[in-house]
Protein backbone atom coordinates (compact mmCIF):
# COMPACT_ATOMS: atom_id res chain seq x y z
CA UNK A 1 0.00 0.00 0.00
CA UNK A 2 2.82 2.38 0.76
CA UNK A 3 5.23 0.85 -1.75
CA UNK A 4 5.14 3.95 -3.89
CA UNK A 5 7.21 6.26 -1.75
CA UNK A 6 8.95 3.68 0.45
CA UNK A 7 7.62 4.89 3.77
CA UNK A 8 5.68 2.72 6.13
CA UNK A 9 3.02 4.24 8.25
CA UNK A 10 3.19 2.66 11.68
CA UNK A 11 0.03 2.03 13.56
CA UNK A 12 -0.06 3.63 17.00
CA UNK A 13 0.76 1.09 19.71
CA UNK A 14 -2.26 -0.57 21.20
CA UNK A 15 -2.06 -0.45 24.97
CA UNK A 16 -1.90 -4.00 26.25
CA UNK A 17 -2.78 -4.15 29.92
CA UNK A 18 -1.08 -7.52 30.31
CA UNK A 19 2.29 -6.13 29.26
CA UNK A 20 2.37 -3.27 31.70
CA UNK A 21 4.32 -3.88 34.88
CA UNK A 22 1.96 -4.74 37.70
CA UNK A 23 1.03 -1.82 39.87
CA UNK A 24 2.70 -2.05 43.27
CA UNK A 25 0.30 -3.82 45.57
CA UNK A 26 -1.00 -2.11 48.64
CA UNK A 27 0.28 -4.35 51.41
CA UNK A 28 -1.08 -3.91 54.86
CA UNK A 29 1.73 -4.18 57.40
CA UNK A 30 1.44 -7.21 59.66
CA UNK A 31 -0.12 -6.94 63.09
CA UNK A 32 2.36 -6.83 65.95
CA UNK A 33 0.71 -8.32 69.00
CA UNK A 34 4.06 -8.58 70.76
CA UNK A 35 6.00 -5.96 72.74
CA UNK A 36 7.59 -3.28 70.58
CA UNK A 37 11.02 -4.30 71.90
CA UNK A 38 10.70 -7.87 70.59
CA UNK A 39 12.86 -8.56 67.56
CA UNK A 40 11.02 -9.81 64.49
CA UNK A 41 12.68 -12.98 63.18
CA UNK A 42 10.43 -13.82 60.24
CA UNK A 43 7.88 -11.75 58.48
CA UNK A 44 5.75 -12.04 55.38
CA UNK A 45 4.23 -9.18 53.45
CA UNK A 46 1.32 -9.75 51.12
CA UNK A 47 2.24 -13.41 50.60
CA UNK A 48 0.26 -15.17 47.91
CA UNK A 49 0.68 -18.78 46.92
CA UNK A 50 -0.67 -20.64 43.91
CA UNK A 51 -0.96 -24.34 43.16
CA UNK A 52 -1.33 -24.06 39.39
CA UNK A 53 -4.31 -21.76 38.99
CA UNK A 54 -5.66 -22.30 42.49
CA UNK A 55 -4.72 -19.58 44.91
CA UNK A 56 -4.00 -21.11 48.31
CA UNK A 57 -2.84 -18.01 50.17
CA UNK A 58 -4.29 -14.52 49.87
CA UNK A 59 -2.07 -11.62 50.93
CA UNK A 60 -0.88 -13.02 54.21
CA UNK A 61 1.08 -10.49 56.25
CA UNK A 62 2.41 -11.82 59.50
CA UNK A 63 5.35 -11.23 61.82
CA UNK A 64 6.99 -13.81 64.06
CA UNK A 65 9.01 -12.50 67.03
CA UNK A 66 12.16 -14.34 68.05
CA UNK A 67 12.43 -16.82 70.93
CA UNK A 68 8.72 -17.38 71.15
CA UNK A 69 6.16 -19.89 69.99
CA UNK A 70 3.67 -18.84 67.34
CA UNK A 71 0.86 -21.30 66.61
CA UNK A 72 -1.17 -21.47 63.40
CA UNK A 73 -4.68 -22.82 63.74
CA UNK A 74 -7.52 -23.17 61.30
CA UNK A 75 -9.67 -25.77 59.57
CA UNK A 76 -8.12 -28.31 57.18
CA UNK A 77 -7.16 -26.81 53.86
CA UNK A 78 -7.02 -23.26 55.20
CA UNK A 79 -3.44 -22.81 54.00
CA UNK A 80 -1.62 -22.90 57.31
CA UNK A 81 0.69 -25.74 56.26
CA UNK A 82 1.25 -24.14 52.87
CA UNK A 83 2.13 -20.92 54.64
CA UNK A 84 4.53 -22.72 56.97
CA UNK A 85 6.24 -24.40 54.03
CA UNK A 86 6.76 -21.01 52.39
CA UNK A 87 8.91 -20.00 55.34
CA UNK A 88 11.72 -22.40 54.37
CA UNK A 89 10.81 -22.64 50.67
CA UNK A 90 9.79 -26.26 51.07
CA UNK A 91 7.13 -25.67 48.44
CA UNK A 92 9.86 -25.14 45.84
CA UNK A 93 9.94 -28.85 45.09
CA UNK A 94 6.24 -29.00 44.25
CA UNK A 95 5.95 -28.49 40.51
CA UNK A 96 3.70 -25.83 39.04
CA UNK A 97 3.52 -23.59 42.10
CA UNK A 98 4.11 -19.86 42.38
CA UNK A 99 4.83 -17.39 45.17
CA UNK A 100 4.14 -13.68 45.22
CA UNK A 101 4.93 -11.20 47.93
CA UNK A 102 7.80 -11.15 50.37
CA UNK A 103 9.05 -13.54 53.01
CA UNK A 104 11.66 -11.91 55.19
CA UNK A 105 14.15 -13.63 57.45
CA UNK A 106 15.89 -10.97 59.54
CA UNK A 107 14.73 -8.45 56.98
CA UNK A 108 16.09 -10.24 53.89
CA UNK A 109 13.72 -11.64 51.29
CA UNK A 110 14.29 -15.40 51.10
CA UNK A 111 12.63 -15.58 47.69
CA UNK A 112 14.92 -12.89 46.25
CA UNK A 113 16.78 -14.09 43.16
CA UNK A 114 20.21 -14.30 44.79
CA UNK A 115 19.01 -16.03 47.92
CA UNK A 116 20.49 -19.45 48.67
CA UNK A 117 17.85 -22.01 49.55
CA UNK A 118 20.33 -24.43 51.13
CA UNK A 119 21.64 -21.89 53.64
CA UNK A 120 18.06 -20.74 54.25
CA UNK A 121 17.01 -24.24 55.25
CA UNK A 122 20.01 -24.49 57.50
CA UNK A 123 18.76 -21.45 59.38
CA UNK A 124 15.09 -22.42 59.25
CA UNK A 125 14.68 -26.04 60.28
CA UNK A 126 11.56 -28.12 59.94
CA UNK A 127 9.82 -30.98 61.71
CA UNK A 128 7.14 -32.80 59.77
CA UNK A 129 3.73 -34.16 60.62
CA UNK A 130 4.75 -37.75 60.18
CA UNK A 131 8.11 -38.55 61.70
CA UNK A 132 10.53 -39.27 58.88
CA UNK A 133 13.77 -40.67 60.27
CA UNK A 134 16.20 -41.83 57.62
CA UNK A 135 16.72 -45.59 57.48
CA UNK A 136 20.11 -45.16 59.13
CA UNK A 137 21.36 -45.41 62.68
CA UNK A 138 20.21 -42.97 65.35
CA UNK A 139 23.66 -41.38 65.33
CA UNK A 140 23.71 -41.04 61.55
CA UNK A 141 20.29 -39.41 61.57
CA UNK A 142 21.39 -36.64 63.91
CA UNK A 143 24.80 -36.28 62.27
CA UNK A 144 23.33 -36.03 58.77
CA UNK A 145 22.76 -32.28 58.69
CA UNK A 146 26.16 -31.62 60.23
CA UNK A 147 27.89 -33.83 57.71
CA UNK A 148 26.24 -32.58 54.54
CA UNK A 149 26.72 -28.98 55.53
CA UNK A 150 30.25 -29.58 56.77
CA UNK A 151 29.39 -27.81 59.99
CA UNK A 152 31.91 -29.47 62.24
CA UNK A 153 34.95 -31.67 62.22
CA UNK A 154 34.46 -35.42 62.27
CA UNK A 155 35.96 -35.63 65.74
CA UNK A 156 33.36 -33.20 67.09
CA UNK A 157 30.43 -35.18 65.72
CA UNK A 158 29.80 -37.28 68.85
CA UNK A 159 29.57 -34.19 71.08
CA UNK A 160 27.28 -32.37 68.67
CA UNK A 161 25.04 -35.42 68.33
CA UNK A 162 24.84 -35.84 72.09
CA UNK A 163 24.01 -32.17 72.55
CA UNK A 164 21.20 -32.37 69.99
CA UNK A 165 19.81 -35.55 71.51
CA UNK A 166 19.88 -33.99 74.98
CA UNK A 167 18.19 -30.94 73.53
CA UNK A 168 15.30 -33.07 72.32
CA UNK A 169 15.15 -35.02 75.62
CA UNK A 170 15.98 -38.27 73.88
CA UNK A 171 19.54 -38.84 75.05
CA UNK A 172 18.78 -40.98 78.08
CA UNK A 173 16.56 -43.28 76.06
CA UNK A 174 18.96 -43.89 73.20
CA UNK A 175 22.49 -43.36 74.55
CA UNK A 176 23.11 -47.11 74.71
CA UNK A 177 21.97 -47.80 71.19
CA UNK A 178 23.16 -44.88 69.15
CA UNK A 179 24.32 -47.15 66.37
CA UNK A 180 21.19 -49.23 66.02
CA UNK A 181 18.66 -48.27 63.40
CA UNK A 182 16.32 -45.35 64.01
CA UNK A 183 13.44 -47.38 62.60
CA UNK A 184 13.31 -49.36 65.84
CA UNK A 185 12.28 -46.34 67.92
CA UNK A 186 8.68 -45.72 68.94
CA UNK A 187 6.63 -43.09 67.12
CA UNK A 188 7.18 -40.46 69.77
CA UNK A 189 10.89 -41.20 69.98
CA UNK A 190 11.15 -41.00 66.19
CA UNK A 191 9.55 -37.58 66.25
CA UNK A 192 11.93 -36.39 68.96
CA UNK A 193 14.78 -37.82 66.88
CA UNK A 194 13.58 -35.67 63.98
CA UNK A 195 13.61 -32.67 66.31
CA UNK A 196 17.14 -33.59 67.42
CA UNK A 197 18.13 -33.85 63.77
CA UNK A 198 16.81 -30.36 63.19
CA UNK A 199 18.47 -29.01 66.37
CA UNK A 200 21.87 -30.47 65.46
CA UNK A 201 22.52 -27.87 62.78
CA UNK A 202 21.51 -25.13 65.23
CA UNK A 203 18.89 -23.32 63.19
CA UNK A 204 17.42 -20.01 64.25
CA UNK A 205 13.82 -20.87 63.49
CA UNK A 206 12.11 -24.25 63.78
CA UNK A 207 8.96 -24.90 61.80
CA UNK A 208 6.74 -27.68 63.09
CA UNK A 209 3.96 -29.03 60.95
CA UNK A 210 1.52 -30.76 63.31
CA UNK A 211 4.41 -32.49 65.06
CA UNK A 212 2.23 -34.40 67.51
CA UNK A 213 -0.79 -35.25 65.41
CA UNK A 214 0.25 -38.88 64.94
CA UNK A 215 1.28 -39.43 68.56
CA UNK A 216 -0.46 -40.72 71.67
CA UNK A 217 -1.19 -38.30 74.56
CA UNK A 218 1.94 -39.17 76.54
CA UNK A 219 4.26 -38.73 73.57
CA UNK A 220 2.38 -35.54 72.73
CA UNK A 221 2.97 -34.22 76.21
CA UNK A 222 6.68 -34.86 75.86
CA UNK A 223 6.79 -32.96 72.58
CA UNK A 224 4.91 -30.06 74.15
CA UNK A 225 7.28 -29.91 77.10
CA UNK A 226 10.11 -29.95 74.63
CA UNK A 227 8.66 -27.03 72.69
CA UNK A 228 8.38 -25.14 75.94
CA UNK A 229 12.08 -25.76 76.60
CA UNK A 230 13.19 -24.97 73.07
CA UNK A 231 11.63 -21.55 72.86
CA UNK A 232 14.32 -20.19 75.17
CA UNK A 233 16.83 -20.58 72.35
CA UNK A 234 14.78 -20.91 69.20
CA UNK A 235 11.99 -19.17 67.38
CA UNK A 236 9.25 -21.75 66.92
CA UNK A 237 6.35 -21.74 64.52
CA UNK A 238 3.91 -24.61 64.93
CA UNK A 239 0.90 -25.67 62.91
CA UNK A 240 -1.64 -27.59 64.94
CA UNK A 241 -5.14 -28.92 64.65
CA UNK A 242 -5.36 -29.26 68.36
CA UNK A 243 -6.56 -26.01 69.87
CA UNK A 244 -5.75 -27.01 73.42
CA UNK A 245 -2.23 -27.62 72.20
CA UNK A 246 -2.05 -24.16 70.65
CA UNK A 247 -3.33 -22.68 73.90
CA UNK A 248 -0.83 -24.68 75.95
CA UNK A 249 2.38 -24.14 74.02
CA UNK A 250 2.15 -20.83 72.21
CA UNK A 251 2.40 -17.18 73.10
CA UNK A 252 0.95 -15.96 69.82
CA UNK A 253 -1.71 -17.55 67.70
CA UNK A 254 -2.68 -16.89 64.12
CA UNK A 255 -6.04 -18.07 62.83
CA UNK A 256 -6.21 -18.99 59.14
CA UNK A 257 -9.37 -19.44 57.12
CA UNK A 258 -9.75 -20.13 53.40
CA UNK A 259 -6.20 -19.06 52.64
CA UNK A 260 -6.45 -15.79 54.55
CA UNK A 261 -5.03 -14.73 57.86
CA UNK A 262 -8.10 -13.84 59.90
CA UNK A 263 -6.52 -12.86 63.14
CA UNK A 264 -3.12 -12.83 64.78
CA UNK A 265 -2.82 -11.95 68.43
CA UNK A 266 -1.58 -13.06 71.79
CA UNK A 267 -2.79 -16.62 72.36
CA UNK A 268 -4.56 -15.63 75.54
CA UNK A 269 -6.51 -12.96 73.68
CA UNK A 270 -7.41 -15.26 70.76
CA UNK A 271 -8.78 -17.88 73.11
CA UNK A 272 -10.60 -15.61 75.57
CA UNK A 273 -11.60 -12.56 73.62
CA UNK A 274 -11.05 -12.96 69.88
CA UNK A 275 -11.49 -9.88 67.72
CA UNK A 276 -13.42 -11.67 64.98
CA UNK A 277 -16.70 -13.51 65.26
CA UNK A 278 -15.44 -16.24 62.95
CA UNK A 279 -12.41 -16.93 65.17
CA UNK A 280 -14.69 -17.33 68.14
CA UNK A 281 -16.96 -19.67 66.19
CA UNK A 282 -14.01 -21.83 65.23
CA UNK A 283 -12.48 -21.92 68.68
CA UNK A 284 -15.74 -22.76 70.37
CA UNK A 285 -16.25 -25.59 67.92
CA UNK A 286 -19.20 -24.17 66.05
CA UNK A 287 -17.57 -25.29 62.80
CA UNK A 288 -14.33 -26.79 61.61
CA UNK B 1 -26.24 -79.68 44.38
CA UNK B 2 -27.11 -76.64 46.40
CA UNK B 3 -26.08 -73.18 45.34
CA UNK B 4 -23.38 -72.87 47.98
CA UNK B 5 -22.20 -76.38 47.20
CA UNK B 6 -21.73 -75.39 43.59
CA UNK B 7 -19.79 -72.29 44.59
CA UNK B 8 -17.53 -74.30 46.87
CA UNK B 9 -16.92 -76.88 44.15
CA UNK B 10 -16.06 -74.14 41.66
CA UNK B 11 -13.71 -72.52 44.15
CA UNK B 12 -12.00 -75.85 44.66
CA UNK B 13 -11.73 -76.33 40.88
CA UNK B 14 -10.02 -72.92 40.46
CA UNK B 15 -7.63 -73.74 43.29
CA UNK B 16 -6.63 -76.98 41.63
CA UNK B 17 -6.22 -75.17 38.31
CA UNK B 18 -3.89 -72.62 39.91
CA UNK B 19 -1.84 -75.33 41.56
CA UNK B 20 -1.57 -77.27 38.32
CA UNK B 21 -0.40 -74.17 36.45
CA UNK B 22 2.33 -73.57 38.98
CA UNK B 23 3.48 -77.18 38.65
CA UNK B 24 3.39 -76.91 34.89
CA UNK B 25 5.62 -73.85 35.07
CA UNK B 26 8.04 -75.57 37.43
CA UNK B 27 8.31 -78.85 35.53
CA UNK B 28 10.53 -77.53 32.68
CA UNK B 29 12.76 -75.80 35.22
CA UNK B 30 13.31 -78.98 37.19
CA UNK B 31 13.72 -81.06 34.03
CA UNK B 32 16.44 -78.74 32.78
CA UNK B 33 18.07 -78.74 36.17
CA UNK B 34 18.14 -82.49 36.55
CA UNK B 35 19.06 -83.24 32.97
CA UNK B 36 21.98 -80.84 33.01
CA UNK B 37 23.02 -82.19 36.39
CA UNK B 38 22.86 -85.81 35.31
CA UNK B 39 24.66 -85.21 32.02
CA UNK B 40 27.21 -82.73 33.23
CA UNK B 41 28.10 -83.93 36.71
CA UNK B 42 30.04 -87.02 35.52
CA UNK B 43 32.39 -84.87 33.41
CA UNK B 44 32.89 -82.37 36.19
CA UNK B 45 36.19 -82.72 37.98
CA UNK B 46 39.00 -80.60 39.32
CA UNK B 47 40.67 -80.47 35.92
CA UNK B 48 37.58 -78.92 34.43
CA UNK B 49 38.03 -75.85 36.59
CA UNK B 50 41.83 -75.61 36.42
CA UNK B 51 42.91 -76.89 33.00
CA UNK B 52 42.80 -75.27 29.61
CA UNK B 53 40.95 -76.82 26.69
CA UNK B 54 42.70 -79.67 24.93
CA UNK B 55 42.48 -80.73 21.28
CA UNK B 56 39.75 -83.29 20.55
CA UNK B 57 40.72 -86.81 21.53
CA UNK B 58 43.18 -85.70 24.18
CA UNK B 59 41.76 -86.33 27.62
CA UNK B 60 41.94 -84.15 30.72
CA UNK B 61 41.12 -80.71 29.33
CA UNK B 62 39.06 -78.13 31.16
CA UNK B 63 37.35 -74.79 30.76
CA UNK B 64 39.37 -72.63 33.12
CA UNK B 65 39.65 -69.94 30.46
CA UNK B 66 35.91 -69.89 29.81
CA UNK B 67 34.92 -69.81 33.47
CA UNK B 68 37.29 -66.94 34.18
CA UNK B 69 36.26 -65.29 30.92
CA UNK B 70 32.59 -65.32 31.84
CA UNK B 71 33.31 -63.80 35.24
CA UNK B 72 35.57 -61.25 33.60
CA UNK B 73 32.95 -60.26 31.03
CA UNK B 74 30.29 -59.94 33.72
CA UNK B 75 32.59 -57.75 35.77
CA UNK B 76 33.31 -55.48 32.81
CA UNK B 77 29.60 -55.26 31.99
CA UNK B 78 28.71 -54.53 35.62
CA UNK B 79 31.35 -51.81 35.90
CA UNK B 80 29.92 -50.10 32.84
CA UNK B 81 26.23 -50.70 33.48
CA UNK B 82 25.80 -50.13 37.22
CA UNK B 83 26.80 -46.44 37.34
CA UNK B 84 24.85 -45.57 34.19
CA UNK B 85 21.81 -47.60 35.23
CA UNK B 86 21.76 -46.27 38.78
CA UNK B 87 22.14 -42.65 37.78
CA UNK B 88 19.50 -42.86 35.05
CA UNK B 89 17.18 -44.58 37.52
CA UNK B 90 17.69 -41.76 39.99
CA UNK B 91 16.97 -39.20 37.29
CA UNK B 92 13.82 -41.02 36.20
CA UNK B 93 12.54 -41.06 39.76
CA UNK B 94 13.55 -37.50 40.70
CA UNK B 95 12.18 -35.85 37.55
CA UNK B 96 9.50 -38.32 36.47
CA UNK B 97 7.53 -35.93 34.31
CA UNK B 98 10.34 -34.26 32.37
CA UNK B 99 10.45 -34.88 28.65
CA UNK B 100 13.88 -36.50 28.87
CA UNK B 101 12.61 -38.90 31.53
CA UNK B 102 9.60 -39.92 29.45
CA UNK B 103 11.86 -40.55 26.45
CA UNK B 104 14.42 -42.43 28.53
CA UNK B 105 11.79 -44.63 30.13
CA UNK B 106 10.36 -45.54 26.73
CA UNK B 107 13.82 -46.17 25.27
CA UNK B 108 14.80 -48.37 28.20
CA UNK B 109 11.67 -50.47 27.80
CA UNK B 110 12.30 -50.88 24.09
CA UNK B 111 15.97 -51.70 24.65
CA UNK B 112 14.92 -54.31 27.19
CA UNK B 113 12.91 -56.05 24.49
CA UNK B 114 15.52 -55.91 21.74
CA UNK B 115 16.72 -59.43 20.80
CA UNK B 116 20.15 -60.05 22.27
CA UNK B 117 21.63 -60.90 18.87
CA UNK B 118 20.76 -57.38 17.72
CA UNK B 119 22.52 -55.96 20.76
CA UNK B 120 25.52 -58.07 19.75
CA UNK B 121 25.48 -56.65 16.22
CA UNK B 122 25.24 -53.15 17.64
CA UNK B 123 28.25 -53.69 19.92
CA UNK B 124 30.05 -55.23 16.94
CA UNK B 125 29.51 -52.05 14.94
CA UNK B 126 30.37 -49.82 17.87
CA UNK B 127 33.47 -51.47 19.32
CA UNK B 128 34.67 -54.29 17.03
CA UNK B 129 34.46 -52.55 13.64
CA UNK B 130 36.60 -49.49 14.44
CA UNK B 131 39.54 -51.56 15.75
CA UNK B 132 38.89 -54.49 13.41
CA UNK B 133 39.15 -57.23 15.98
CA UNK B 134 37.12 -58.92 18.67
CA UNK B 135 37.70 -57.93 22.28
CA UNK B 136 36.56 -58.55 25.84
CA UNK B 137 35.60 -54.89 25.97
CA UNK B 138 33.17 -55.38 23.09
CA UNK B 139 31.57 -58.32 24.92
CA UNK B 140 31.29 -56.28 28.10
CA UNK B 141 29.73 -53.40 26.20
CA UNK B 142 27.17 -55.70 24.59
CA UNK B 143 26.22 -57.18 27.97
CA UNK B 144 26.12 -53.75 29.59
CA UNK B 145 23.53 -52.59 27.04
CA UNK B 146 21.36 -55.45 28.22
CA UNK B 147 21.87 -54.58 31.88
CA UNK B 148 21.34 -50.82 31.76
CA UNK B 149 17.58 -50.83 31.11
CA UNK B 150 16.96 -53.46 33.80
CA UNK B 151 18.98 -51.57 36.40
CA UNK B 152 17.57 -48.17 35.46
CA UNK B 153 13.95 -49.29 35.63
CA UNK B 154 14.40 -51.27 38.84
CA UNK B 155 16.16 -48.33 40.46
CA UNK B 156 13.40 -45.97 39.38
CA UNK B 157 10.62 -48.20 40.63
CA UNK B 158 12.27 -48.85 43.98
CA UNK B 159 13.08 -45.20 44.53
CA UNK B 160 9.44 -44.39 43.88
CA UNK B 161 8.54 -46.68 46.76
CA UNK B 162 10.65 -44.64 49.18
CA UNK B 163 8.36 -42.14 50.93
CA UNK B 164 8.83 -38.61 49.60
CA UNK B 165 8.86 -37.37 53.20
CA UNK B 166 12.43 -38.68 53.47
CA UNK B 167 13.49 -36.41 50.63
CA UNK B 168 11.74 -33.49 52.32
CA UNK B 169 13.49 -34.34 55.58
CA UNK B 170 16.88 -34.23 53.88
CA UNK B 171 16.11 -31.00 52.01
CA UNK B 172 14.89 -29.39 55.23
CA UNK B 173 18.33 -30.06 56.72
CA UNK B 174 20.00 -28.13 53.93
CA UNK B 175 20.69 -30.97 51.50
CA UNK B 176 20.66 -30.22 47.82
CA UNK B 177 18.37 -32.25 45.61
CA UNK B 178 21.16 -34.51 44.38
CA UNK B 179 22.63 -34.90 47.85
CA UNK B 180 19.24 -36.00 49.13
CA UNK B 181 18.91 -38.47 46.27
CA UNK B 182 22.32 -40.05 46.81
CA UNK B 183 22.60 -39.94 50.59
CA UNK B 184 19.02 -40.68 51.67
CA UNK B 185 16.81 -41.94 48.87
CA UNK B 186 19.33 -44.31 47.29
CA UNK B 187 20.41 -46.01 50.54
CA UNK B 188 16.76 -46.42 51.52
CA UNK B 189 16.04 -48.23 48.26
CA UNK B 190 19.33 -50.11 48.17
CA UNK B 191 18.15 -53.62 49.15
CA UNK B 192 15.76 -53.75 46.23
CA UNK B 193 18.23 -52.13 43.86
CA UNK B 194 20.85 -54.75 44.76
CA UNK B 195 18.34 -57.41 43.83
CA UNK B 196 17.75 -55.67 40.51
CA UNK B 197 21.48 -55.54 39.80
CA UNK B 198 21.98 -59.21 40.66
CA UNK B 199 18.99 -60.23 38.57
CA UNK B 200 20.45 -58.27 35.67
CA UNK B 201 23.80 -60.02 36.21
CA UNK B 202 22.11 -63.41 36.31
CA UNK B 203 20.29 -62.58 33.11
CA UNK B 204 23.34 -61.54 31.11
CA UNK B 205 25.65 -64.24 32.44
CA UNK B 206 23.66 -66.76 30.44
CA UNK B 207 23.79 -64.82 27.17
CA UNK B 208 25.51 -66.31 24.12
CA UNK B 209 24.25 -64.30 21.17
CA UNK B 210 25.70 -60.89 22.11
CA UNK B 211 29.10 -62.47 22.69
CA UNK B 212 29.37 -64.46 19.46
CA UNK B 213 30.81 -61.61 17.46
CA UNK B 214 32.00 -59.29 20.18
CA UNK B 215 34.22 -61.16 22.64
CA UNK B 216 34.28 -64.17 20.27
CA UNK B 217 36.35 -66.95 21.82
CA UNK B 218 39.88 -67.62 22.90
CA UNK B 219 41.61 -70.92 23.52
CA UNK B 220 44.00 -69.23 25.92
CA UNK B 221 43.64 -67.56 29.25
CA UNK B 222 43.66 -63.79 28.91
CA UNK B 223 42.71 -60.79 30.97
CA UNK B 224 43.36 -58.19 28.30
CA UNK B 225 40.43 -55.92 27.54
CA UNK B 226 41.53 -55.58 23.94
CA UNK B 227 41.85 -59.32 23.23
CA UNK B 228 39.12 -61.80 22.41
CA UNK B 229 38.08 -63.73 25.49
CA UNK B 230 36.44 -67.06 26.07
CA UNK B 231 33.12 -67.42 27.84
CA UNK B 232 31.19 -70.41 29.12
CA UNK B 233 28.23 -69.79 26.88
CA UNK B 234 30.24 -69.50 23.65
CA UNK B 235 32.47 -72.41 24.67
CA UNK B 236 29.44 -74.60 25.36
CA UNK B 237 27.99 -73.59 22.01
CA UNK B 238 31.25 -74.36 20.18
CA UNK B 239 31.67 -77.73 21.88
CA UNK B 240 28.05 -78.72 21.51
CA UNK B 241 28.06 -78.34 17.71
CA UNK B 242 31.40 -80.12 17.37
CA UNK B 243 31.50 -83.77 16.26
CA UNK B 244 33.59 -85.01 19.21
CA UNK B 245 32.11 -86.98 22.09
CA UNK B 246 34.49 -85.77 24.76
CA UNK B 247 33.77 -82.17 23.72
CA UNK B 248 30.07 -82.93 24.08
CA UNK B 249 30.67 -84.14 27.60
CA UNK B 250 32.65 -80.99 28.35
CA UNK B 251 29.78 -78.91 26.95
CA UNK B 252 27.40 -80.53 29.43
CA UNK B 253 29.76 -79.81 32.28
CA UNK B 254 30.05 -76.23 31.07
CA UNK B 255 26.30 -75.91 30.96
CA UNK B 256 26.13 -77.18 34.53
CA UNK B 257 28.68 -74.60 35.71
CA UNK B 258 26.75 -71.90 33.86
CA UNK B 259 23.51 -72.87 35.56
CA UNK B 260 25.33 -72.85 38.87
CA UNK B 261 26.63 -69.33 38.20
CA UNK B 262 23.15 -68.02 37.37
CA UNK B 263 21.70 -69.85 40.36
CA UNK B 264 24.34 -68.34 42.64
CA UNK B 265 23.46 -64.83 41.50
CA UNK B 266 19.77 -65.46 42.17
CA UNK B 267 20.40 -66.87 45.63
CA UNK B 268 22.81 -64.05 46.35
CA UNK B 269 20.12 -61.57 45.34
CA UNK B 270 17.74 -63.02 47.91
CA UNK B 271 20.30 -63.21 50.70
CA UNK B 272 21.60 -59.69 50.16
CA UNK B 273 18.07 -58.28 50.05
CA UNK B 274 17.13 -60.03 53.28
CA UNK B 275 20.22 -58.83 55.10
CA UNK B 276 19.96 -55.24 53.96
CA UNK B 277 16.26 -55.13 54.75
CA UNK B 278 16.92 -56.38 58.23
CA UNK B 279 19.29 -53.47 58.75
CA UNK B 280 16.55 -51.05 57.77
CA UNK B 281 13.90 -52.38 60.10
CA UNK B 282 13.97 -52.91 63.85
Amino acid sequence: MSEGNGTVVEAPPIPNPALRPPAPREVTPPARPFPATARVRMETRGLRFFYGKTQALHDVSLAVPEKSVTAFIGPSGCGKSTYLRCLNRMNDIIPDTRVEGEVLLDGNDIYASGSDVVSLRRRVGMVFQKSNPFPKSIFENVAYGLKINGLCRRSELPQRVEKALRGSALWDEVKDRLHSTAMGLSGGQQQRLCIARALAIEPEVILMDEPASALDPIATQKIEELIYELKRDYTIVIVTHNMQQAARVSEYTAFFMLGRLVEHDRTEKIFTNPGQKITEDYITGRFG
Amino acid sequence: MTRSGRRKAFSRFVEVLCGASVLLALVPLFLVFFYVLSQGFSSLNWNFFTKMPTPPGEAGGGMANAILGTLYLIAVAALLAIPVGLISGIYLSEYPKSRLATATRFTADVLNGVPSIVIGIFAYGLVVMPVKHFSALAGGVALCFMMIPIIARTTEELLNLVPGTLREGALALGATRSRAAFSVMLPAALPGIMTGILVALARVSGETAPLLFTSFNNRFLTTKLTQPISSLTVQVYTYAISPYDDWHRQAWAGALVLVAVVFTFSVLARVVTKRLERMHRT
